[in-house]
């Protein structure tokens, strides 16, 4: 049946080219369609970026808006005439939050695709698994999501928060006065490396300010656990005696159970502060927020911050989603890894301008010292020696509509630390992609050169 | 003299009335809760509190549920939503036009944790008892300076029993630091039997040693009450969390049952794989987040939800039936992969109507928050409510089987399906009938399951695996088994849990539910004489 039909479609065209004397347009055109992929290769066609975020399954939820933001990026970068005078051509595919899929679609983009750079990921789980192919390849990925350290890649540009730019500051400020002056810990995460990483980190944090094993409560349920009844009568019961906060890294979707939860027991954020560093606006849209009103959030920027350049991001992004008639409409808000990705995706704009070539290696050259004007209200710069963007850090108290109260800040952006000086397995340990270092984790420079390490 | 007084009222009169026709300290403190600095705004709160003046309440009330906003002319108004507009405090009348821009006083923990102590000082004179209990319950958590003498007069003319215990608990905590080693045993003898865990760290100081060996409690019958009452509490504690994992269990049984009912149907009677099961507990709650934008939050969407969710989970359940499930009987394999395509498309459809994000279902009034049954042990409502809608559900499941002519006839194809159609039951409208009641008690699912979670495209693969669990370890085609197995699993699963870790937990539970199926196939009720569809 179905080669009848093509036999009769191809009978049809046939006899189409056979009735026009000149030239036939048609096969012309058809010609003409399979050279377009090779375009990019001259300096004339558009430059091919890649998109890696989940649009289905679990992480859909957070990816989503990272993908329509990173397109009204490239769209503003196009509308102001491109780079290099060449248009953005962004390639979306679909890993779908299966981590082994993430590290084929990479693969894919760089070797098929042909794509200049990456912008994607979002789980840690998801980013070592891509990792592999984007050092083997040489492949640049721009990271925008908050993760707990412990790496620096020769490939990789981290615009999200390290642990030193969110959860140490966060930590301090509940042990503060005016955060409460907590004296007792719970850590509270999803099973998987981001919390227990980070986790770990802040463990021997907190032991180098005196607070003993007896006074941290750390506790870890599956992906995707919504029934977090035990878990909240035993922090109540942790609780009882002395001022405890929550230190959590619940993902995703679990987070809903666990404050729906906290509200129904009662559980007042005056009594026992929970601080989220998963949870942000984009998050709080499928809450119901007030039995939330004053929990905590640290983040690098907050759609709430009062400035031009943010109230700017913020108009760009309603006229976008208005525009493409997004779901969700006028409800959609901005959020931390949206900004980071808007800054990450100009840094490289800005880059392969200086670089004068979509070349890996002459663009990574030109990433480091970039600056941006973030909407965080900061002047952002990216890190040359270990690839992350100094950040400015906002604690935030969640607000009955949605929106955070920032109630601390530091006074400006401070540099990440990949390796956490609190580890003691990681004493002396340093990413320093610039000579004579040339490595993400080593004690001693390596002489042999950037060249040898990416090519290993 | 007397001139002179009065002359010092006129003067004073007279210099008042031009700054503001109501000065006076109470005036003035509630003034400087328009202040732009935090700590502006806790001097004032903490003046309203010296004060100790009742008509502060809605005024502090309003500071700490985000509702005091200042006007264009620096004044402090309180924010009415119902009308819109803005009231003057203190004299609560209705300012109109407001002076605009309002701005929000931005509140943070830190205000209200200074904020709250006062206002449940000043509503320990409420006529109301509820309010009282309550205010009596912040104060024993952090007390202010003013604490002790406000106690005890309160204390002296309290009438409520359950106040009055609360203001005993209250008073403890400070009469703990007393130096008086008689006042101090009382205050023990009182935590002692309220069992209640805030004092637990107290208690064990009281009975410890300091660095250098010596009791820290120097007078030993106070040490000797204090390791009783130490005693008491953690006694109490024990059966708290105990009664507390066992209502835990329930709870997630009523959870896990609801998750599967349908699929006791579907599966139980028809022996259709049906994995698009979970979608239809989706399509349930997203029926309910539809209602609920449709009726604006009104707190009655939920009895609107609960029949639009059977009725429109019900009618996708027989199309999905009449469409594809027909084609398919006797191909289990075929069945498991046709549904799981059409749960595939379901998510994808979700998604792209209503978005990739979660939703927001809240609860309505009043099933938000919960009761406290004993200190530590808080029921929520919603919950609750759960719990008692599924035994409500299964019933009439159980009803509809058993007790109705559809019912016998469902019975009767599940049994012997040749059989019933030569007895003249129509065995294909039947089984359309019973996958739409499995795909509709879906539904309901869905609505019990929109208020404990998150409702999301995904909702229903979190959920699948738990169904089927319970429904192949109750024993297919059995209702009783399914009741059984849902209750087994979540109080075996809620012990666990305090012991082993949720994820350890979760495990252990799995490997026990194989090990079972291997021991006993046909799972904990066994249908008797069943034919293979």
């Amino acid at each position: 049946m179905r080669t009848k039909t093509v036999a009769l479609l191809l009978g049809g065209v046939l006899a189409a080219s056979c009735s026009t004397p000149p030239p036939a347009p048609a096969p012309g055109a058809a010609a003409a369609a399979p050279a377009a992929p090779a375009a990019p290769a001259d300096d004339k066609g558009p430059i091919k970026v890649g998109i890696l975020h989940s649009l289905s399954g679990t992480m859909a939820i957070s990816e989503t808006s990272l993908k329509d933001v990173a397109l009204m990026t490239i769209e503003e970068i196009n509308d102001a005439g491109g780079v290099l005078g060449r248009k953005l051509e962004p390639v979306v595919v679909d890993p779908a939050s299966n981590w082994p899929l993430f590290a084929e679609k990479a693969r894919d983009l760089i070797q098929n695709q042909k794509v200049a750079v990456t912008f994607g990921c979002w789980t840690s789980v998801s980013r070592k698994s891509v990792l592999p192919v984007f050092e083997e390849l040489n492949g640049l990925l721009f990271y925008p999501v908050q993760y707990e350290g412990e790496e620096s890649s020769w490939n990789v540009f981290y615009t999200g928060a390290a642990p030193n730019q969110q959860a140490i500051p966060a930590v301090e400020y509940l042990m503060s006065k005016k955060g409460g002056g907590a004296k007792r810990w719970v850590l509270l995460g999803t099973d998987y490396v981001y919390p227990r990483t980070t986790n770990k980190i802040l463990r021997y944090f907190l032991h180098s300010k005196g607070v003993a094993d007896d006074d941290i409560m750390e506790k870890y349920t599956p992906f995707g656990h919504s029934d977090y009844q035990t878990i909240v009568a035993e922090v109540k019961k942790f609780s009882a005696g002395k001022r405890t906060a929550v230190v959590s890294t619940i993902n995703g979707d679990s987070n809903v159970p666990f404050y729906k939860e906290l509200g129904n027991q009662g559980i007042k954020a005056t009594d026992i502060p929970v601080v989220a560093f998963s949870v942000g606006e984009e998050e709080l849209r499928g809450i119901d927020t007030k039995p939330l009103v004053g929990q905590l959030a640290a983040w690098n920027y907050f759609e709430s911050i009062d400035n031009p350049v943010n109230k700017a991001f913020i108009d760009k992004w309603m006229a976008y989603v208005k525009k493409n008639n997004l779901p969700g409409g006028d409800k959609r808000v901005t959020n931390d890894p949206m900004e980071a990705t808007y800054i990450g995706i100009h840094m490289w704009a800005q880059a392969v301008e200086q670089a004068h070539s979509t070349n890996v290696d002459a663009v990574r050259q030109a990433v480091g010292y970039q600056h941006f004007p973030g909407p965080d209200g900061f002047d952002i710069t990216m890190d040359a020696e270990n690839h992350h963007l100094h950040k400015p850090v906002y604690i935030g108290e969640v607000k009955g509509d949605g929106q955070f109260h920032i109630v601390w800040k530091t006074d400006g952006p401070i540099k990440a630390q990949a390796w956490s000086p609190y580890i003691p397995d990681d004493k002396g340990k340093i990413a320093n992609w610039l000579y004579p270092w040339a490595c993400g984790n080593c004690t001693a420079p390596k002489f042999g050169g950037a060249g040898t390490v990416a090519a290993k | 003299m007397k001139p002179v007084v009065h002359r010092f009222i006129v003067l004073a009169v007279a210099l008042a009335a031009p700054v503001a026709a109501h000065a006076g300290p109470l005036e003035d403190a509630v003034e400087g809760l328009a202040a732009s600095s935090d700590d502006k705004i806790e001097e004032a709160v903490t003046k309203l509190a010296a004060l100790d003046d009742p008509r502060a309440i809605s005024v502090l009330d309003a500071l700490c549920d985000d509702r005091l906003r200042v006007g264009s002319d620096g004044h402090p108004y309180i924010w009415d939503s119902k009308i819109r507009e803005v009231r003057r405090p203190l004299t609560n009348e209705i300012v109109s036009p407001a002076p605009r821009p309002l701005k929000e006083v931005e509140v943070s923990n830190d205000i209200r944790r200074v904020a709250f102590p006062v206002l449940a000082q000043l509503q320990l004179g409420s006529p109301n008892a509820d309010v009282r209990l309550a205010a009596a319950t912040e104060l024993s958590k952090a007390g202010s300076a003013e604490a002790p003498v406000l106690l005890h007069k309160a204390m002296s003319r309290e009438k409520d029993p359950k106040v009055l215990e609360a203001l005993k608990l209250a008073g403890a905590r400070v009469d703990l630091q007393s130096a008086d080693p008689q006042a101090r045993i009382a205050a023990i003898a009182v935590i002692g039997d309220s069992g209640n865990d805030e004092f637990l760290s107290a208690l064990q100081q009281m009975v410890g040693n300091k660095d250098d060996g010596t009791p820290r409690e120097p007078n030993p019958q106070v040490r000797a009450a204090a390791q009783k009452a130490l005693n008491a509490v953690v006694e109490h504690q024990r059966m708290i969390s105990f009664v507390g994992d066992l209502l835990h269990g329930l709870s997630l049984a009523s959870v896990l049952l609801f998750a599967a009912l349908g699929l006791a149907v579907t599966f139980g009677l028809l022996g259709v794989i049906n994995m698009a099961h979970g979608e239809m507990l989706m399509l349930g709650a997203y029926a309910t987040y539809a209602v609920q934008t449709a009726m604006h939050g009104s707190s009655a969407y939920l009895f609107v939800a609960v029949p639009v969710a059977f009725l429109s989970t019900g009618l996708i359940g027989v199309l999905l039936e009449r469409l594809v499930i027909r084609h398919l009987y006797g191909r289990p394999l075929e069945t498991l992969l046709a549904t799981w395509g059409i749960s595939l498309g379901l998510i994808q459809t979700v998604r792209l109507i209503f978005g990739a994000q979660n939703v927001t279902v809240a609860n309505p009034d009043w099933l938000a928050g919960g009761v406290e049954i004993a200190h530590g042990l808080v029921l929520p409502w919603a919950r609750t409510a759960v719990v008692a809608f599924v035994v409500l559900v299964s019933a009439a499941v159980w009803f509809i089987l058993q007790r109705t002519r559809f019912g016998l006839q469902v019975r009767a194809v599940t049994q012997n399906r040749a059989m019933a159609a030569c007895l003249g039951i129509p065995t294909r409208r039947i089984d359309a009938l019973v996958f739409g009641l499995g795909s509709a008690i879906a539904g309901l699912g869905g609505v019990a399951l929109s208020q404990l979670g998150n409702v999301g495209p995904e909702l229903g693969q979190s959920y699948i695996i738990d169904s089927f669990m319970v429904v192949v370890l109750g024993g297919v085609g059995k209702l009783a088994g399914a009741v059984a197995a849902a209750l087994g699993l979540g109080i075996v699963n809620k012990l666990l849990e305090p012991l082993a870790g949720a994820v350890t937990g979760k495990i252990v539970v799995l490997a026990f539910i194989i090990l079972f199926i291997q021991r006993r196939p046909q799972g904990l009720f066994a249908l008797k004489g069943r034919v293979e569809a």
